[in-house]
């Protein structure tokens, strides 16, 4: 078996090395795309990773206490992104969007973190919390139907036909200079919310309260309870931080993409779970490291390895080069890049 | 009181079994009937008796994305029913209407449906052509027909040179164009009209965005222009920067993107982004000419071919009805515009079929007789007027009018002056 994976991991990295050095033939003789291009393929991919990283925590931090994939964290996500598209278009309607862009997008930034938060709530209350005590493939198969139940009741409540946000103001859509590189407003601005959301929520984690319960339940449910924590608080706020989390990304993916639906939280949130096992389920910064790579891997993935190869039409392929990423990262690094954090019962 | 019951389970079974093996007086297929004037031809008939309606379906996308174009289409059948009233002295059902989910799966499983019930003479649909090449095989071995009033994949039909295209089953007509002609007008448009010697083409798999991106891509080098990039995304994706960076590496003068929302609005967003794109020229397909698309501010200067809407006074020569009188009862009756440009298609596809059913009907005895085979031939052998113009089918089911136009949309506040925005027309 050994031998197996051995070859299996020297054929992987060969065919990476192969594929590389014909993408770096391909630019010398000026065939490839230019050095700019690189760079917003770059910028792009960490931009899309940075929200995956943000749906991720939610996944993890679930897994983390719980122990099981809360497969209707996408949609989540998404409840957000539709809130805050009804509240972004009113303040288009009456003008602020445009006079006062900073109010305006904090506004909707707030509704889009209320509804998932809520949302979240919600969802563990009702679906979640009376099958705690039943084996985990029950809550796991009640997430997928929980999922597309939300799907659906935003499809009947708001329509299936795509909703798309105004347009941020100039200053995001033109480029800013950082560093001597050209970025995109509105890409460095997505990138910088989301560092500074997935730090507050690390020092959230590590050095409050709330946090401290979080750890001490996902470490042991029953010896943080014996040390007086409110379990079912304490899982409740691990939701709402969660959708949270995911509110915030809502707002980023209006900014990036402006384009919500019923089914946006759908990918998104499958690939989120990609982030999460990528970077070591269970584990913060790992998810959010795992976003980050993930967006990194589809954004110049294709470009990168695929294009030396002559394939034609790899932008298509950049599904299949995240998934091929995590499958060997996965057989270089079983428990991911990061580790994963288990409870003592799964550790047991 | 064991035996009772037991003896009542084997006469449930057994009227279930009666039922089943067509003791009921429901339509059957002509190999159980005993009617000694009427000879079915090799594909059967349908025998319709006193009382019963005669049945036909609708196929369209009535849920999800696609229901702007699907549900427009099933309404045309609705009024087409209406308009053409009894056929040959029967009412026609247009039974519980069947949704194509824009999908292989989705087309597929409506299909089989359809084929179950032995009663079914012919179907309106299917919308998308992804789902006809699914739902097509299903139809023609059952001896029944379709006629799509929006499929437009080349796939489903014929190369136009007397060549049946791998996914043609008998059986299969449209109303709608063949993308070849488009991707032909699209390429004339591009090199002629705007005069350009480069273009790019993004398609997302699906069998009538690639069929009709690759149609361009041929007709444009056969014009003598190169097609720099040829690429595609995922249904699904929102990140369009991998794909719009592939086509920027062979800086075209223009892109041609015939997929739908919400990609189209993705790509048109994202497209200023991307460095040796910022002066390209952008041209889609009908499947963008949608108000959530042409409203979007990035949306201004995009070029939209599709085919030509400008019906004016056309006139159905089946039913009399003309294009402005079908629009106006289409508001009167559903209270709003058709959402999708295709309502005089499903219409006039309707029509098509119902002419053909009581053509090929015989009645003996008060009995319907409709052979399938001889449906078939009526329908091949259409020469008709028709909402969207004249209606003549080639062999392998094209019967539409062929006629396309490239509309601008100048204005995102005002889109209904893109919609008539008329800047390039072709007509082969």
């Amino acid at each position: 078996m050994d031998t197996f994976l051995w070859i299996v991991r020297v054929g992987a990295i060969i065919l990476l090395i192969w594929g590389v050095a014909g993408t770096v033939v391909q630019g010398l003789s000026g065939r490839g795309p230019t050095g700019e291009a690189w760079r917003d393929l770059v910028v792009a991919g960490i931009a899309q990773g940075a929200m995956y990283g943000l749906i991720a925590l939610g996944y993890s931090m679930v897994y983390g206490v719980l122990g099981f994939i809360n497969f209707a964290h996408g949609e989540v996500f998404m409840s957000g992104g539709m809130v805050g598209f009804f509240v972004a278009n009113y303040l288009w309607e009456v003008g602020l969007w445009e006079t006062n862009f900073v109010l305006a997008i904090l506004l909707v930034l707030l509704s889009s973190i209320l509804t998932s938060t809520l949302v979240a709530v919600i969802v563990e209350r009702i679906a979640y919390r009376p099958l705690r005590a039943s084996p985990r493939l029950i809550p796991l198969i009640t997430s997928i139907g929980i999922s597309f139940f939300l799907q659906y009741t935003f499809a009947g409540l708001f329509g299936v036909a795509v909703k798309n946000y105004p347009p941020p103001p100039d200053s995001l859509r033109s480029r800013i200079s950082l560093l001597g590189l050209e970025i995109e407003g509105s890409k460095l601005l997505v990138i910088v919310v989301a560092v500074a959301t997935m730090v507050g929520l690390y020092l959230f984690v590590e050095k409050t309260r709330t946090g401290r319960s979080i750890r001490a339940v996902a470490e042991d449910k029953e010896i943080a309870a014996l040390m007086g924590i409110d379990v079912n608080r304490t899982i409740v706020a691990t939701f709402a931080v969660g959708g949270a989390m995911a509110g915030v990304a809502g707002t980023l993916w209006a900014l990036l993409f402006r384009g919500v639906s019923f089914i946006t939280g759908f990918l998104p949130g499958i690939k989120a779970f990609t982030a999460a096992v990528l970077g070591g389920i269970g584990n913060l910064p790992g998810a959010m490291a795992g976003g980050v790579l993930l967006g990194l891997f589809e954004g110049v993935g294709p470009q990168l390895v695929l294009a030396g190869f002559g394939i034609p039409g790899v932008s298509q392929l950049k599904d299949v080069v995240a998934f091929t990423a995590l499958v060997l990262v996965l057989i270089f690094k079983p428990t991911g890049l990061f580790g994963e954090r288990l409870s003592a019962e799964d550790r047991a | 009181m064991k035996r009772h019951l037991r003896a009542g389970r084997l006469l449930a079974v057994s009227v279930l079994l009666v039922a089943a093996c067509g003791g009921s007086a429901s339509p059957t297929d002509s190999d159980q009937t005993d009617a000694a004037e009427f000879e079915p031809g090799p594909l059967g008939a349908v025998v319709v008796a006193p009382g019963e309606l005669i049945q036909i379906r609708s196929l369209n996308s009535i849920s999800g994305d696609i229901a702007f174009l699907g549900i427009p289409n099933q309404r045309g059948v609705e009024m087409a029913i209406a308009d053409y009233g009894p056929v040959a002295g029967r009412e026609v059902s247009m039974g519980t209407p069947l949704d194509d989910l824009c999908s292989p799966d989705g087309g597929q499983s409506a299909a089989q449906a359809t084929v179950a019930d032995p009663s079914v003479i012919g179907v309106i649909g299917t919308t998308c052509s992804s789902a006809a090449t699914a739902a097509s095989p299903l139809i023609s071995d059952a001896g029944m027909v379709m006629i799509a009033p929006s499929n437009t994949s080349p796939a489903l039909t014929s190369d136009l040179a007397g060549d049946p295209s791998p996914s043609y089953h008998p059986g299969y007509y449209r109303t709608a164009h063949n993308d070849l002609f488009q991707g032909k007008a699209v390429a004339l448009f591009v090199r002629d009209h705007l005069g350009f010697d480069t273009a790019a083409a993004i398609h997302d798999g699906d069998p009538y965005t690639q069929g009709l991106a690759e149609a361009f891509k041929d007709a444009f080098e056969e014009l003598g222009g190169m097609v720099t990039a040829f690429t595609a995304v995922n249904k699904g994706d929102t990140d369009m920067i991998a794909a719009l960076t592939e086509v920027a590496a062979g800086r075209p003068q223009a892109l041609f993107f015939p997929v739908f929302m919400p990609e189209g609005g993705f790509i048109v967003q994202q497209v200023d982004g991307v460095v040796g794109l910022e002066d390209i020229t952008l041209i889609v397909s009908a499947a963008l000419l949608v108000d959530n698309f042409m409203e979007l501010p990035e949306s201004e200067g995009v070029y939209i071919s599709g085919p030509d809407l400008r019906f004016g006074d056309n006139r159905n020569s089946i039913t009399g009805r003309t294009a402005v009188e079908l629009l106006d009862a289409y508001e009167a009756a559903y209270g709003e515009a058709p959402s999708g440009g295709y309502l005089g298609h499903a219409y006039d596809a309707t029509t098509m079929l119902l002419r053909a059913i009581e053509r090929a009907a015989v009645d003996i005895d008060g009995t319907l007789h409709i052979d399938r085979a001889q449906v078939r031939d009526e329908l091949t052998g259409t020469s008709m007027d028709g909402i969207i113009g004249p209606i003549d089918c080639d062999l392998f089911g094209d019967c539409g009018t062929q006629r396309l136009t490239v509309l601008y949309n100048t204005d995102p506040s005002n889109i209904e002056t893109g919609k008539n925005n008329v800047v390039f027309e072709y007509a082969p």
